[in-house]
């Protein structure tokens, strides 16, 4: 599946964008609750069973991610300059906000686009293992896939209370497995995550409870790897 | 000396009737509770820390980044036992007696304490506490991220409410606001605010 404008829109980086930013003029568009919009999911809410069940697919994207958008749009309301970018923008330019709104990008606007790479990242009858420039990259990073796998799993058990482990492309072109507390993301450090996983307890309390190592380990079986081996490729030929 | 992690005041199903499962119980004390035990042994065996009183290493580790995972599982142990004891079946509602007014001198009122503390606890994003607490004697709400608690800013600890969506997931999903809502009409134990009051 190609990568949406918005999402490419997204990886934007350097002076380039921050003049674009700096020069957009105010505009009106849409109403203030529709600044954001909760993306629809790929697959149906029940399709990653058994790895992940029906009722945490539905709390998780309706509920979760809906009320990061929703909090996230009131607080932009009157900033009306800074609607109508990629979440993606925001986030890399977060110092460049208004302050007061920027605890809120921060965070739920954080959590919109960390949930919005994450539904893509997953798809029914996933699994195996990543392809093309993506699986030559990890072999060179980290040794095998499997040892990349091993080494992204201890790191997303590690992790102290909620947040993500992630696969970044850090801004000299290399992979490395990271984590951020709560929603914090990787594009707030100018790095662009290919994959996240989530640690939050809601992404695996019903079927895991206390497990996060057994949801970290079950979890490759939904990877999406053709759609993140494009992603990655794509990623790449920006960066260059 | 190893820690030990102490008996629950009350049955792990005596708060079933007032909006706590059972099954909340069997991992929140018996799993997550336990784990914060096991680590922290694990982590301070044969070190000069194993014979420090919990409170001691909280305070001793606090900000220390080489010890950070001694910090978070002595804190969460002590927070939890702290939560354990916050609650009371049947509990909840507005306090009476010596805590009404040093709520009421505090804030003005009971209700402007359940709205000050609804808030800290709904707002405390990830991870985390919400509190009632002295400081410098004067009643207080606050909230801490993941395992931090007021020992480590000389503040005293009178209650606490666990926000780590372990503490309601099972019973209230996404619903944190029901989950505090619940904790103050039907949990609170005043008698523990008392407790602690007292011995301040």
């Amino acid at each position: 599946m190609p990568l949406t404008r918005r999402q490419t829109l997204g990886l934007l980086v350097g002076s380039a964008a921050t003049l674009w930013l700096r020069s957009r003029p105010a505009v009106a568009e849409g109403e203030p609750s529709e600044i954001y919009t909760l993306p629809p999911l790929p697959y149906g809410y029940d399709a990653l069973e058994p790895v992940i069940d029906a009722e945490t697919m539905q709390l998780h994207h309706n509920k979760h991610h809906g009320a990061y958008i929703n909090t996230l749009n009131k607080a932009l309301t009157p900033y009306r300059q800074w609607h109508g970018l990629p979440i993606e923008d925001l986030l890399r330019h977060i110092h460049q906000l208004p302050t007061a709104i920027q605890k809120t990008v921060r965070n739920h606007g954080g959590g919109h686009a960390n949930h919005s790479l994450f539904w893509q990242s997953m798809a029914p009858n996933g699994g195996g293992e990543p392809m093309g420039e993506l699986a030559t990259a990890i072999a060179a990073t980290f040794g095998s896939f499997s040892e990349f796998q091993t080494q992204f799993q201890q790191a997303g058990l590690k992790h102290f209370g909620s947040g993500w482990v992630w696969l970044v492309l850090t801004p000299q072109g290399n992979l490395a497995i990271t984590t951020t507390l709560n929603q914090d993301s990787p594009l707030m450090q100018g790095q662009v995550p290919i994959l996240g996983n989530d640690l939050w307890e809601h992404a695996y309390y019903l079927t895991y409870r206390n497990r996060r190592d057994q949801y970290l380990e079950a979890w490759w079986q939904v990877v999406n790897w053709p759609w993140l081996s494009d992603r990655y490729a794509q990623m790449r030929a920006l960066l260059a | 000396m190893a820690f030990v992690q102490e008996p629950l005041p009350f049955d792990p199903g005596a708060l079933e009737p007032y909006g706590m499962s059972a099954k909340t119980f069997e991992f929140h004390y018996g799993k997550h509770h336990k784990a914060y035990v096991d680590n922290l042994n694990k982590l301070t065996q044969d070190t000069e820390l194993a014979d420090k009183s919990l409170e001691d290493v909280i305070r001793i580790t606090y900000g220390d980044a080489a010890k950070v995972g001694i910090f978070n599982n002595a804190a969460q142990v002590w927070n939890h036992t702290f939560f354990w004891n916050s609650l009371k079946p049947g509990g909840g509602g507005a306090p009476t007696g010596d805590v009404a007014a040093r709520i009421n001198s505090a804030f003005g009122s009971y209700d402007e304490f359940k709205s000050q503390f609804k808030n800290a606890a709904a707002t405390q994003f990830g991870s985390g506490w919400a509190w009632l607490v002295l400081e410098a004697g004067t009643l207080k709400v606050t909230k801490t991220p993941n395992a931090e608690n007021p020992l480590v800013h000389g503040q005293v600890p009178l209650l606490t409410l666990d926000v780590w969506e372990h503490a309601y997931y099972l019973d209230y999903q996404n619903r944190r606001p029901d989950f505090i809502d619940n904790f103050l009409n039907q949990l609170v134990n005043w008698d523990f605010v008392a407790k602690n009051l007292a011995a301040a």
